[in-house]
């Protein structure tokens, strides 16, 4: 901070860490007091984001290093280095790869059906037609009804003798029913769908209100050049859109890395259903009481959600300082 | 448990208990080195659960108790019937016991069992409910429960001996008082039996004839459901305890043999010869579905614990629930059949030690562990909520039905008892991604080889580090 | 965030208004049109079933479909006694209330300090205002996992002073906190919900804020106010779009939430209306007819939301899209 209350227009530029209100080419010193309420109003904020965040996150870290059972204190005799990683990695855990392979096929998933029928329904709404604000509600719906719920309608629907499906096409009365649920090569699927429902909505909004911001000149000016519908969306329009691309890839991969409601809702998560995030749970908060083993497996899910989340920052912290 | 520990807890001279009113000597402790298996041979050797001996009058101290005040109990009996009997005795607690406010903390089973380890490390409630066996010991040698000797003291001549090892810790002191128990059997609806002629199948041959006459009588002859993971255990305990008998199945459940073990994969070949004979897409069930399989007559037997009435009351009615009976899991002609052994799981309440209010209420909460030790407060509570027999000696079985009357009396005859399955081993290992998921995995492809599968589960086994 | 990247102002939030230019070249019917039209009929069928077949169910006695099985007529009629016994027997107007408690705090705390902080950094240039709006929004981006089991920890050891209790029948209303923690109390899944959103509500208003000219701060200043007076009686109020689109948004994010009140709330009657839900379920419910009733009264809320304010619903989604 700045011992200087003066406002001097010539002042040269800003000390580290001083606060001052930005103007092209002056800047204006605030008061001691503004100062102080400026770094509360920052701080406390911050105290709470580090504490409650950020110091769990790196005591995962270090509990990854331990055998903690979770009861009583953490003693040296607990460190046991990397052997909890060790043992993921090589196999140990049956269920470590399982999940890491359940996590992969739902951003698969996500990335390659759900995003693009999302992004398919923008682009088919983000036009002069009658009904498109019907369209937009029905599909939008599920965005705001919460995973619990969405979990039981689609029981509703995968139940394997109550459920819809298999009643509706007959295979309860003949014998043939699928266990939708409870098949381990299928239920992933069918927990897709439902988390499909939900998510295509949500990239459909997102997409459409970037298309509807896409200067309307470009389009003319395809035409004009004789391409079609699709031609100007991939030639024209998708590559103006791409910092919404960015955003939407990287926020369908956080939600398939942060998976866990539908899974855990339909069968705690075992079963086909194995998720890193249920993993975590079921090691470390359960009473299984594996809480170092669980850690490594929190510490593991943190690296890989790195990746998305620096590109998301560094896509978000170029808007923020243009 | 670790090791090295062992010593500290040398093993007690040889004892034996004799069964009440048949003079039957038994070995208390079986020939096996781990504690854990004394303890649970402790209570599983005891054909001791006959509840009919009672004519001792519980002698009641009220050195320990207080009136008055307060408490809290933390409660997994969250279906509504259970729930409204628990309710109605603590009312009958509060005044019997001078108005002591009782806060009842009610979170559902699941749930509750699931965090039952952050549950009683956080802010427990006085009293919780709980199970006895390894389930018990565990949080008890974690220190997280409170020894209630004085209370087992004042208790202790209303209960047989059988009840008493199941609720001692691993350092000899009481940690629990028992309230209830249930068998695990073969489920059927008589009307059913009778209207197709059949008659209750005594060995593992005539079991399967009858599971292919249903088939072919357009019925699913075994519901079975396992959604939830735990139900298949079941059927585990109970082919483990036929074909490799007692000591092996409890040797197993602590780690003294080894799952790579042939007579694991006798179970499991055993197991795939009835799979097909299962409800359709059983892992996609609950437990609730497939009992309705059953009440609606779509099924012909279910192999569950008693408490599957609770369900024929739910979504049956009082008539449905006097067509239900069942008959002992059959024999398979091995050696151990004459063991009769089965799982009889016994319910207990445990008093917290990290309760936040305990120290003020400790009185308060061994009055009511001394109420609930009563058969009158027992049979009370049975009356309201059946599926689960009193364990006091003096419950009154003028009130039983037939089917809690034949239930008690499968458990007298048996002789060996077992808890079940995820209450005899340690938790991480029968948890949802241990035992659940194994047993699920099994299930998906009976008649393949389990070699490979045996050994994940005992590569999984020997990864768990000390409890 | 998408309106923002593509660089508009917030006068003209892209889903708020009307499709740009009418691009509907000839008259009459075009068979482009038509097919485009049952495609879309189609799926929106699809997307509608679901819910659907969950109000048909629900509005089904258990008698009827155990007859009938699921997919058939309603030959038992058709009432709102699955409803009805859901209300009254899983206690539903209590959980309602428990939300409540949660949810209404939790959005205003969350504005405040989320303005605040947005405020700071985007009207002001100091050397760490972008590292901290990525502390914010990198925090909100983790998955919740990864911090549940310290958070836990910390939640136990944190002394709460405990004041007294707002009692309204039988729901009682701690201050702060009825065991002295941060554990199991309402104001502890509060405090999670706020640190956690904020990183999300900071990044979205901070990208609407951007967009206000720093001159009208600048000028403030000059003028000699100080800058709580700026934030609340000028930045603030230019905001009020972007805070009516998160304020929808951040409630059903909260309402909608189950994980946090799994694990930090242990006693039954304290748990919202989604976490209680989903226990209620497999142990009260013992139909799906009832699973139902229960699934779509716990959604009044959110759709009721999503129905009058779908404007600011949708407006918080494409300014902030960092959650869902």
């Amino acid at each position: 901070m700045a011992r200087t209350t003066s406002i001097s227009p010539a002042a040269p530029a800003p000390e580290a860490g001083e606060l001052v209100a930005t103007g092209r080419g002056r800047y204006h010193v605030l008061t001691r007091y503004d100062r102080r309420v400026l770094a509360l109003m920052v701080g406390i904020p911050l105290l709470l984001d580090v504490v409650l965040i950020w110091w769990p996150t790196f005591s995962s870290i270090f509990l990854s290093l331990t055998n903690w059972d979770g009861v009583g204190d953490v003693t040296p005799q607990n460190f046991i280095g990397l052997k909890n990683y060790q043992f993921l990695l090589s196999g140990g855990y049956f269920q470590f790869w399982p999940a890491v392979a359940h996590n992969f096929i739902w951003l698969a998933w996500l990335t390659f059906i759900a995003t693009p029928l999302g992004i398919f329904f923008a682009v088919l709404l983000d036009r002069d037609m009658r009904g498109s604000r019907i369209y937009q509600s029905v599909f939008y719906l599920p965005v705001v009804l919460s995973l619990v719920v969405v979990g039981f309608i689609w029981e509703l629907q995968f139940g394997p003798t109550e459920g819809f499906i298999n009643n509706a096409f007959g295979l309860v009365k003949s014998g043939h029913i699928i266990d939708w649920l409870g098949n381990p090569r299928i239920n992933l699927f069918a927990v897709l769908v439902a988390a499909s429902w939900r998510h295509v909505g949500y990239m459909m909004v997102i997409y459409l209100a970037g298309l509807k911001s896409v200067d309307p000149t470009l389009r003319e000016a395809a035409k004009v050049d004789g391409a079609n519908e699709v031609q100007t969306f991939f030639r024209v329009v998708f590559p103006v859109m791409a910092p919404i691309n960015t955003v939407i890839v990287v926020l369908t991969t956080i939600e398939s890395l942060r998976a866990f409601d539908l899974a855990f809702i339909i069968n705690q998560g075992k079963n086909g259903l194995e998720l890193l995030s249920i993993l975590i749970t079921n090691n470390s908060i359960s009473e299984s009481t594996r809480v170092g083993f669980g850690s490594a497996i929190a510490v593991i899910l943190l690296v890989i959600s790195l990746g998305p989340i620096i590109a998301f920052l560094s896509q978000a912290m170029r808007t923020v300082r243009s | 448990m670790d090791e090295s520990r062992e010593d500290e807890f040398p093993r007690r001279p040889d004892r034996r208990i004799t069964v009440p009113h048949t003079g039957v000597d038994l070995p208390l402790d079986l020939d096996l080195t781990r504690r854990d298996i004394l303890k649970i041979a402790g209570y599983g050797s005891l054909a001791a659960f006959i509840a009919a001996c009672g004519g001792s009058n519980p002698t009641t101290s009220t050195s320990v108790t207080a009136t008055g005040g307060k408490m809290s109990l933390g409660s997994y009996q969250s279906d509504s019937v259970p729930k409204k009997a628990l309710a109605d005795l603590v009312t009958a607690f509060q005044s019997a016991n001078g108005g002591t406010k009782v806060t009842v903390n009610t979170v559902d089973h699941g749930t509750f069992q699931n965090q039952i380890t952050s549950y009683l490390q956080g802010t427990p409630e006085d009293v919780f409910t709980w199970f006895s066996g390894h389930r018990m010991r565990f949080f008890a040698s974690k220190g997280l429960a409170t020894p209630i000797d004085d209370v087992w003291n004042a208790v202790k001549s209303n209960y047989t001996e059988g009840f008493a090892n199941s609720v001692k810790g691993d350092d000899g002191h009481v940690y629990a008082v028992p309230t209830s128990y249930y068998p695990w059997a073969v489920f059927y609806r008589k009307d059913v039996f009778a209207q197709h002629n059949y008659t209750v199948p005594t060995n593992w041959d005539d079991f399967k004839a009858l599971c292919a006459k249903m088939k072919t009588d357009g019925l699913i002859p075994i519901a079975f459901a396992d959604k939830d993971g735990w139900p298949a255990m079941g059927t585990f305990d109970i082919l483990n305890l036929r074909l490799n008998g007692y000591d092996f199945h409890v040797g197993l459940c602590t780690g003294q043999q080894k799952w790579t073990d042939p007579k694991v994969t006798s179970v499991f070949k055993k197991w795939a010869e009835i799979t097909p004979y299962y409800s359709p897409a059983f892992a996609g069930l609950t437990w609730q579905q497939a009992a309705d399989q059953l009440l609606r007559k779509q099924a012909g037997m279910y192999l569950l614990g008693l408490f599957v009435s609770q369900e024929f009351l739910a979504s049956g009615s009082a008539a449905d629930l006097g067509q239900l009976d069942f008959f002992p899991f059959p024999h398979v002609g091995s050696p151990y059949d004459a063991e009769e052994a089965l799982d009889a799981p016994i319910d207990v309440y445990m008093v917290t030690k990290k309760s936040p209010s305990l120290s003020s209420d400790t009185g308060q909460a061994k009055a009511f562990m001394e109420y609930i030790a009563k058969g009158s407060v027992q049979t009370q509570y049975f009356v309201e909520s059946p599926g689960a027999i009193p364990t006091a000696n003096d419950a009154d079985q003028s009130k039983y039905d037939p089917l809690t009357k034949k239930a008690a009396d499968i458990v007298s005859k048996a002789k060996k008892i077992t808890q079940f399955f995820d209450r005899d081993s340690r938790p991480d290992f029968a948890g949802p991604n241990g035992m659940q998921q194994f047993l699920l995995k099994y299930l998906a492809n009976p008649t393949s080889d389990t070699m490979s599968l045996q050994t994940s589960m005992q590569s999984f086994w020997d990864s768990l580090g000390p409890e | 965030m998408s309106a923002i990247a593509s660089g508009t102002a917030p006068s003209d939030r892209a889903a708020l208004r009307p499709a740009h230019l009418p691009r509907r070249a000839g008259k009459g019917i075009r068979p482009g049109r038509v097919i485009l039209h049952a495609f879309l009929i189609a799926m929106t069928a699809l997307w509608v079933f679901p819910l659907f077949w969950a109000v048909y169910s629900s509005l089904r006695p258990i008698s009827d479909t155990v007859k009938n099985g699921y997919v058939s007529w309603p030959a038992g009629g058709l009432s709102l006694d699955n409803y009805r016994t859901f209300w009254t027997e899983a206690d539903l107007p209590y959980f309602y209330a428990n939300t409540l408690v949660i949810v209404v705090p939790s959005v205003i705390l969350i504005l405040l300090l989320a303005s605040m902080v947005a405020f700071a950094c985007t009207q002001f240039s100091w050397r760490f205002n972008v590292t901290v709006l990525m502390i914010f929004t990198a925090g909100n981006l983790l998955p919740p996992q990864v911090i549940i089991v310290p958070l836990y920890h910390i939640y136990l050891s944190t002394p709460i002073p405990s004041f007294t209790e707002l009692d309204v029948g039988r729901f009682a209303f701690p201050f702060f906190s009825d065991n002295n923690l941060l554990y199991d109390q309402y104001i502890g899944i509060m405090l999670i919900h706020v640190v956690f959103q904020t990183g999300f509500a900071t990044f979205v208003l901070s990208n609407y804020m951007k967009t206000i000219s720093k001159e009208i701060t600048e000028s403030a200043i000059m003028d000699g106010a100080h800058v709580l007076r700026i934030w609340w009686n000028i930045v603030l109020p230019l905001c009020r779009p972007a805070l009516a689109a998160m304020a929808t948004l951040l409630f059903t994010f909260i309402y909608n939430d189950f994980f946090w009140a799994l694990i930090l709330l242990k006693t039954g009657d304290k748990r919202p209306i989604t976490s209680a839900l989903n226990n209620l379920q497999g142990e009260f419910f013992s139909n799906n007819n009832l699973i139902a009733a229960g699934a779509l009264l716990a959604a009044v809320p959110p759709i009721l939301i999503y129905i009058f304010l779908q404007k600011q619903f949708i407006a918080g989604l494409t300014l902030g899209s960092t959650k869902g």
